[in-house]
């Protein structure tokens, strides 16, 4: 359950659907990729190198390239050499700017990251220690002003907690000992009371250290798919490899061996530099885009699952009902007028100060009904001598009774029944379809009854309707035209929660669900071969968090979700869900697309390069038809696909960070259209460039 | 009627008949794969070699299967034919030397019968018959059983087992290929190929002179050659040679046998799919649109290459006819070429070298990608369902999920396993390639220099490595090193991918596969027809462009 004394975050800062997010400082400008340059420099380290096998060749053949050119010193030598350095560079350019973005970030946080003294309790005495000897299971005192040491659960207490350091959300919240509320975070602060601490996590391993580490990167594993991905290159470089180094034993046989420096330029152009280069930075922004939305990923393997999700499980409450019902009409019974129902139903929830109570008096105020009592109810109520019953659980009922010896109930059906044949009257047969029809509706008739003296008799019902968030339908077809299937998880009986479930457009619901439920819910899918999404805050939601592939858990929630959970959503807000399988699916496919665009840029090199080569030679002189582009010459037309290969990794960096544009649709309508940009322009585009580019540079004094 | 009328007729009837045929053979051979039962034949074979036919096996399990048939044929056809001579009927040949008996026990066991010897001169008619031709059968057999074994692996769920590959083997040769290939060697011996066991003949030939041609099982081994997409022919003209394809008639014939089994097995991989739930039809239609889209382009490709000749002069004097039977013309002979380099089978109905620069550089380019379209018998069909899944990885990924084909999931071990394929063969190719053009003794091997001369030792490693087996011509393959390395290309050629295939068939048999879902990319549609279109061509094309670029490009051009 979400906190529902937590501020609504309707009108907050951050709002996850904003266009903008977290605004990020202009990370593409030159500037930016100046101040980028020192670490690219720095990751020029052979041992870097490796863990990226295409760019790795690359490095290797810029050395050989290197050496060629001080042996045998040319303007074309050194001008290719110095390009395909610059195709190194630009890839270590690409990573660094992608964590860059993450490191200004861990740096922020680092710096709310006091060094806190902290009060232990032991024996009923306090201590101060450092935070970082506490140790699992110890208590310590928090009160107001102080900064909360370490990560823990509220045993004892109430308080206001800021939470910015770690949510940026500056709105305070309510911590509480027991329930769902008792998490608090390390360095945050406490506002106001007095609570005691048990702390649960080790020194070094608080939230605020995952946070750092992660937004950081510093432990980054390749996921899956960056795997699969990576030997698919792998292998492609090795079959470039063996094109090129067999190419010299057939240019040998046709009478002229090529310079190594020409073998080296026509391998670096075929390998997949593009998306070898900007690999790893698609995965470090796409953690990044979740950052930004205030989401923290504990891996990137669940991020990359969440684009794979096939079931998405929702609670209703809070996802995608509003977190309170309201009254939407009322039904008198019999001879009843509607005034005198809206009057006593009024009475009854005079002291009920939570929405739902709020919301009778809003519906009679809109429907303009005599009895609305005047502003500041309760006091007044008070002043005519009434005695507000609060809720039960035991008798499922509140009302008030009034100085006058009149007593007005609300309650479920059954309770209420209850009480009028207690209180020696007949509870009308006529109020049970009005009761049903009203769970019919997918709303919570509360009957209103009322004892004067005389026999008790029924008055009518209210009916309380769940509010379904307004959008949600659109968010849900949107979720089915990716191909997934949402599920409602409700405690209602099957009937409410059919009639929300089709209100809001899920496929599915699961009806009067248990904690128990809910993880059988997620074993079935599984079994299918499913993959699960959800979203849980509380101690009881830990096992299904766990269970599920994607287990977002609500920063709000208790320490045991957050822990069970591979995410965790620092504004705690459910529907987040939609946007995080976005992001996954966005990292899929701008890593699909950039490496079909880099297999298609090879078909224009080998027209530049080819015809460069061997149309010189006697015999082969019919190849220089090939060069359908006019380059200028051989020199120019091997420089000019060197320097488009080099440059378009740079021009792609954007993209890599942004990520490709996603719109939810189809499999096959988005593949159709992915395809057309990043397959068929990635065939033309490089014809165009390289052309472009031998303009210039067959300018250049000295090349041929 | 013109060259053209009459070519296209053959083409479209060709077409036709395949279409006829395709449905009912490829749902026999799924009943075949898929039935509990076992004929009593089989019964005793399974009992004479000790099987339990009912005990499935594993990826690994099945894999030492063929590879210990494999090498134990490789072994018997050895020795079979080394000690020729003392065996009966050897119609007065010796025994065969040890390079070439070890070549040729490998090509035929690998399907490839790449041959580097004269049929008629060197086997006699028990290694013909008990040895190659059995080859024939069992080479074909291993390549339809590991496609089937794939198959199983994307069909089921959360199993170990892929088959049991003697069932697999035992049905294939006695339900599918022996039947097939009777029916087919009376329908050649109807049409006028020979059928005896009778030493040399004098014919009369065109030209009023006379000439010995010795006899032979022709007919018999005509069909299994192009049914199990063989193409080792007893004649050293193979298909070219009027004892083997005297007519028109029997040259379509043998068109259609050679596509008969690649093209009907996407059928079976539909039918099956469908009975089981995880696919259906229209995935099997799928892969055969594509390769009939690029089996179409290159058949094209090559018949204008030769109709239209070397320029208008040339064609006048009747130059692109060169290295031609007049019987069948250019037609006929670039379908025959583009339909034999297609399948792996390597028959050859004309000298593919004397073709033009672009024909010839076609029949190349249709091995090097890699015998798929629709590919060898079996090999076939295994290698487009790797392609399938190297482009649904791709596609996967451009639709936002981890890809998956048939709800298998590719992931990374899959794709280690499906690039190591797709590098396996270009590598041999390239590699072996580069080796002999850097040995002087290979110039010394080749007939011809210049340009033309690096396409053929370039065809004759794609032609073994791909395990097609025609011989562009022009090239002496009996050296040593040329002997050896065309084996080593056969050999590896064959069984790496092999090996590949059938741990993929175990890891994807192993998956629970996940449902189908308006997010999955659709593997049944025209879109999809069209990538995998593309990657086929694109993959290859980008390999070998530098290659091809230095041969028949460059000669083309020139």
């Amino acid at each position: 359950m979400p906190d529902p004394t937590a501020p609504p975050r309707a009108g907050g800062p951050r709002r996850p659907s904003d266009a903008h997010p977290r605004p990020a400082p202009s990370l593409f400008g030159p500037r930016a990729l100046a101040a980028q340059l020192p670490s690219a420099l720095r990751k020029l380290d052979p041992r870097t190198m490796v863990r990226t096998p295409v760019m790795f060749v690359v490095l290797v053949g810029s050395v050989l390239t290197t050496v060629s050119a001080l042996l045998e010193p040319s303007v074309f030598a050194w001008v290719t050499t110095l390009w395909l350095w610059a195709t190194v560079l630009f890839a270590n350019l690409a990573e660094a700017v992608a964590e860059g973005r993450g490191r200004a970030q861990a740096d922020a946080l680092r710096r709310t990251r006091t060094e806190t003294t902290a009060r232990l309790l032991r024996g009923g005495t306090e201590t101060p220690v450092p935070a970082a000897r506490l140790a699992v299971g110890d208590l310590v005192v928090c009160e107001a002003g102080d900064v909360i040491p370490s990560d823990g659960d509220v045993v004892e207490g109430v308080a206001s907690v800021d939470e910015s350091a770690v949510t940026g959300e500056s709105a305070p919240v309510i911590r509480e000992s027991g329930g769902d509320r008792c998490a608090v975070t390390g360095g945050t602060r406490v506002l106001s009371d007095r609570i005691v601490v048990r702390i649960t996590a080790e020194p070094g391993a608080t939230f605020l250290d995952r946070m750092i580490a992660l937004v950081e990167g510093a432990d980054r594993q390749k996921t899956p798919n960056e795997i699969a991905l990576s030997a698919l290159l792998a292998s492609l470089t090795i079959i470039f490899l063996l094109a090129v180094v067999t190419l010299q034993p057939f240019a040998a046989y046709a009478g002229q061996p090529q310079p190594v420096l020409v073998l080296v330029a026509l391998l670096v152009c075929l390998i997949p530099t593009t998306i070898g280069a900007l690999l790893s930075a698609i995965g470090i922004a796409g953690m990044d885009r979740l950052v930004r939305r205030n989401v923290l990923a504990m891996s990137g393997r669940a991020v990359e699952a969440a684009g794979n999700i096939d079931t998405l499980l929702l609670d209703k409450t809070g996802t995608i009902t509003l977190g309170n019902r309201q009254a939407h009409e009322l039904l008198p019974v019999g001879s009843v007028a509607e005034a005198e129902l809206a009057s006593a139903a009024l009475l009854a929830s005079a002291a009920d100060e939570t929405p739902e109570g709020r919301s009778i008096g809003a519906l009679c105020r809109t429907r303009r009904l005599p009895a609305a009592p005047p502003s500041g109810g309760v006091a007044t109520l008070d002043g005519a001598g009434g005695t507000p019953v609060p809720f039960s659980a035991e008798t499922r009922m509140s009302g008030m009774d009034l100085a006058g010896g009149r007593r007005i109930r609300k309650g479920a059906g059954s309770a209420v029944r209850r009480w009028v044949e207690e209180n020696g009257g007949r509870y009308d047969p006529a109020v049970v379809p009005l009761v049903d029809a009203v769970s019919a509706q997918g709303g919570t008739p509360l009957v209103v009854a009322e004892a004067d003296g005389a026999a008790a008799r029924v008055l009518g019902v209210v009916h309380l309707k769940d509010v379904v968030k307004p959008g949600l339908r659109e968010r849900f077809d949107r979720l089915r035209a990716m191909g997934i299937r949402t599920v409602m998880v409700t405690g209602d009986n099957p009937r409410t929660a059919r009639a929300i479930a089709e209100e809001a457009g899920v496929d599915d619901f699961l009806a009067e669900a248990t904690p128990q439920d809910k993880l059988d819910l997620i074993r079935r899918e599984q079994e299918g071969g499913r993959l699960v999404a959800m979203t849980g805050d509380g101690t009881n939601d830990a096992p299904a968090l766990a269970q599920a592939d994607v287990g977002v858990a609500m920063n709000s929630g208790t320490s045991a979700a957050k822990e069970a959970g591979n995410m965790v959503d620092l504004d705690s807000d459910p529907t987040k869900l939609i946007e995080i399988v976005e992001i996954g699916k966005q990292l899929l496919i701008t890593r699909g697309a950039l490496t079909t665009f880099s297999v298609a840029n090879d078909v224009a090199k080998y027209f530049a390069i080819i015809p460069a080569m061997f149309s010189g030679i006697a015999g082969y002189e019919g190849l220089a038809r090939l060069n359908v582009m006019g380059l200028a010459g051989p020199e120019s037309a091997i420089l000019s696909a060197v320097v488009f290969n080099a440059l378009i990794i740079v021009a792609l960096i954007p993209l890599a960070l942004r990520g490709v544009a996603y719109r939810a649709a189809g499999a096959a309508r988005m593949l159709r259209r992915n395809l057309l940009v990043y397959g068929a322009g990635g065939l033309v585009a490089p014809f165009a460039g390289i052309a472009l580019i031998d303009l210039v540079v067959s300018r250049i004094p000295g090349l041929v | 009627m013109s060259d053209s009328l009459a070519g296209l007729l053959q083409i479209s009837l060709a077409v036709a008949l395949l279409a006829a045929l395709r449905i009912p053979v490829g749902d026999y051979l799924a009943h075949v794969y898929t039935s509990p039962r076992h004929l009593a034949p089989e019964r005793l074979v399974y009992r004479l070699c000790g099987v339990d036919p009912d005990r499935e096996q594993t990826a690994a399990g099945y894999l030492r299967g063929v590879l210990a048939f494999s090498l134990l044929s490789v072994l018997a056809l050895y020795g079979l034919q080394r000690l020729q001579n003392w065996l009966p009927l050897a119609a007065g040949m010796g025994p065969v030397a040890p390079g070439t008996a070890w070549n040729t026990a490998v090509s035929f066991v690998t399907n490839t019968n790449w041959q580097t010897y004269s049929g008629e001169s060197t086997m006699g008619h028990l290694t013909q018959m008990a040895g190659l031709t059995v080859q024939n059968f069992l080479s074909a057999a291993i390549g339809m059983a590991v496609a089937i074994a794939l198959v199983r692996g994307l069909i089921r769920r959360r199993t170990e087992q892929v088959g049991n590959v003697w069932v697999d083997l035992t049905r294939t040769a006695l339900r599918v290929l022996l039947p097939f290939a009777f029916a087919a060697a009376l329908l050649l011996a109807a049409g006028g190929v020979v059928q005896n066991l009778s030493g040399l003949t004098a014919h009369t030939t065109l030209d009023g002179g006379s000439q010995l041609l010795p006899g032979g099982p022709i007919a018999s081994q005509e069909a299994i050659k192009e049914l199990g997409t063989n193409g080792g022919g007893p004649y050293n003209a193979n298909s070219a040679h009027p004892f083997e394809n005297p007519t028109a008639w029997t040259n379509l014939l043998e068109v259609l046998l050679l596509l008969l089994i690649p093209v009907s097995l996407t059928r079976t991989f539909g039918t099956m799919l469908a009975r089981s739930g995880a696919g259906t039809r229209r995935h099997g239609l799928a892969l055969l649109a594509a390769m009939g889209i690029v089996y179409g382009l290159v058949l094209a490709g090559v018949t204008a290459a030769e109709a239209a000749g070397r320029g208008t002069a040339a064609q006048a004097a009747g130059a692109a006819m060169e290295g031609k039977e007049v019987r069948f013309g250019e037609w006929a002979s670039a379908l025959f070429a583009a339909s034999t380099t297609a399948t792996s089978t390597g028959a050859v109905n004309s000298a593919h070298d004397s073709f033009t620069a672009f024909g010839g550089g076609l029949a190349l380019f249709n091995m090097l990608l890699g015998e798929i379209t629709p590919g060898g018998a079996g090999s076939g069909l295994y290698g487009i369902l790797v392609v399938a899944m190297l482009t649904v990885f791709l596609g996967g990924l451009m639709i936002g999920r981890t890809p998956e084909y048939l709800g298998k999931r590719i992931g990374g071990r899959e794709i280690k396993l499906i690039a190591l394929y797709i590098l396996a063969t270009p590598a041999l190719v390239l590699v072996l390639t580069g080796i002999a053009m850097a040995l002087p003794s290979t110039r010394d091997a080749m007939a011809n220099g210049g340009i033309h001369g690096f396409t053929e030792v370039l065809y004759a490693y794609a032609s073994t490595a791909n395990n097609n087996g025609s011989a562009f011509g022009g090239l002496n393959a009996g050296t040593p090193f040329l002997s050896l390395t065309t084996g080593l290309a056969m050999l590896f050629g064959r069984f790496l991918p092999i090996v590949l295939v059938l741990a993929l068939a175990g890891a994807l048999a192993r998956q629970q596969p996940s449902p189908v879902t308006a997010g999955t990319l659709p593997t049944d549609r025209p879109l999809f027809v069209g990538m995998l279109t593309a990657t086929i061509l694109i993959v290859t094309g980008l390999t070998f462009f530098p290659a091809l670029a230095l041969g028949p490009i460059a000669e083309g051009l020139s």
